[in-house]
């Protein structure tokens, strides 16, 4: 898409705008979808119906809500530092959305095609804590600063076994960009990297179980990165109120929500991407191309965007010992065994 | 002027900003908040000297790492034991003094150099794989004592930090 928009407009700046828009586009649509779903599995998980009225089964709600957003009264309590309490919410987007940046949608589009892709996503996601940490201190609120400190220490925590996993799978594929790591699982559902990648037979059964595990983490830690249950102490309802957000309301609030929803997609993406194929179909040739490649990409992300819904409405929220328990003692050091072992086998 | 161009005195205007915000806030909260933003700008110049690594490797440690223990180190203090941390200007002299040393030393440095300017961007795909090379090669010892050391860092902090359970 690069080249082809290249030989319209030429060599300009127009091109890398042009180039940044459909993210964005994408962002928006997705997080209408996606409130929508979860207020709906959410209710039908408990045996409710959830929004009705507005329009067939409630499918106009999330624009109403955005209508109603809008015009609410920004407020800013008098107490808060109002500078990096304005910033807050728009570096915590613009975080995720740089993510979205070197994400593929497509075998023919992404936005910046960057030979250090994965490496880029994990590094660029910290902006994210920082502008936590900073809506929370700028609130001048204990629940706010608390949600703030809790969730930082999380992401952090996480962020380990996050790269963990996702070295796992850069070493099988032996590259950091996400297009390549892409291609080279191409041809069906048998090369992906979840299922040990296009290795002969022998070689793909010894890394089966150790991409396995490396997957499931990956999918855990990716919840925890985006605060959702069982994961949420950030913004636990029962102790802190709202977490980092609590004091922001109307058009601010509704731009962490956003970057909440978007992040959900990006670890959900990350994870289609570098273990399930990316935008690869599962039947080798058949439905494959750039247009069928964005169907099957969006659609494994939205199902890992359903799981995590599905997973949020069933289980339980963590204390926060055992939230540290899980990354430190249970998920880093499984993958360690994961790197080690997939290392052995790729070098034998 | 071309994009480059364009692009490059962005992101040096982005680092000096907010490096004069981080100098000259009277809150040190904002100073550890504006860090941040230099940080970024300072990246971006590594991206534009071809050293995409080093420019994914500095927002990685600085701002995912040292920037949010550093403001996690302010809050605790500022914050949740309410004590005031104000800058000030003290020492006006012997700082002026070691200010134009290290300008005088840094400019004599900038001058007398014999800058190579390449005449087209090379063709550098990306330079992960040559230091990544570089680093279990020639730069080996280096490389394990660092590593060496931040272990025993590691393990001094979670020392510290235990023995005040003990007591």
């Amino acid at each position: 898409m690069e080249e082809l928009l290249q030989s319209f407009i030429g060599e300009s700046w127009l091109l890398y705008v042009i180039l940044a828009v459909p993210p964005l586009v994408f962002i928006l649509l997705y997080a209408l979808v996606t409130v929508w779903t979860e207020m709906k599995v959410s209710a039908h998980m408990q045996d409710r119906v959830a929004y009705m009225y507005t329009g067939p089964h409630g499918l106009f709600q999330p624009v109403a809500d955005i209508l109603k957003l809008l015009q609410k009264e920004d407020t800013i309590p008098a107490a808060a530092d109002k500078t990096l309490f304005r910033l807050a919410p728009f570096l915590v987007f613009t975080g995720t959305y740089a993510g979205f940046a070197a994400l593929p949608f497509s075998s023919a589009y992404i936005g910046s095609n960057i030979n250090l892709g994965v490496f880029y996503i994990v590094a660029v996601s910290s902006i994210v804590v920082v502008g936590l940490l900073m809506a929370g201190w700028a609130s001048n609120n204990k629940w706010s600063l608390f949600g703030a400190m809790r969730s930082a220490a999380q992401v952090i925590s996480y962020e380990i076994p996050t790269a963990l996993a996702l070295l796992i799978a850069v070493m099988i594929t032996g590259s950091l960009n996400l297009q390549e790591v892409i291609r080279f699982q191409d041809g069906g559902i048998f090369n992906w990297v979840v299922f040990g990648g296009p290795f002969p037979l022998l070689q793909k059964l010894l890394l089966l179980p150790f991409t396995f595990i490396a997957f499931l983490i990956l999918f855990v830690a990716g919840i925890a990165e985006v605060n959702r249950t069982p994961f949420d102490l950030p913004e636990a309802e029962s102790e802190l109120v709202q977490g980092y957000n609590t004091e922001y309301s109307g058009m601010k609030f509704a731009i962490f929500y956003l970057a909440e929803y978007a992040n959900m997609y990006l670890v959900s993406a990350i994870a289609a991407c570098v273990f399930l194929g990316g935008w690869s179909s599962p039947f080798g040739d058949f439905m494959s191309g750039p247009l069928w490649g964005v169907f099957w990409i969006v659609l494994k992300g939205f199902f890992f965007v359903f799981l995590q819904i599905w997973i949020r409405w069933t289980l339980p929220r963590l204390r926060v010992d055992q939230l540290m328990y899980t990354s430190w003692k249970v998920l880093t050091p499984f993958l360690f065994v994961c790197v080690f072992a997939v290392g052995l086998i790729l070098v034998l | 002027m071309d994009f480059t161009t364009i692009v490059f005195y962005l992101f040096a205007a982005i680092t000096l900003g907010s490096g004069a915000v981080v100098v000259f806030s009277r809150n040190i909260v904002h100073s550890a908040f504006s860090l941040l933003f230099a940080f970024f700008g300072v990246a971006g110049l590594y991206v534009l000297l071809l050293a995409d690594f080093l420019a994914v490797t500095q927002l990685l440690i600085y701002v995912g790492g040292i920037l949010v223990l550093l403001i996690f180190g302010v809050m605790l203090t500022s914050s949740v034991i309410d004590v005031q941390i104000k800058t000030g200007t003290v020492q006006v002299l012997p700082a002026l003094f070691i200010v134009g040393a290290l300008a005088a030393a840094l400019l004599t440095v900038f001058w007398s150099t014999e800058w190579k300017v390449l005449p087209d961007p090379p063709a550098v795909d990306t330079t992960a794989p040559q230091i990544g090379e570089l680093l279990l090669t020639t730069y080996l010892l280096p490389f394990e004592i660092a590593s060496v050391i931040l272990l025993v860092a590691l393990v001094g902090a979670a020392m510290i930090a235990r023995r005040e359970k003990q007591a």
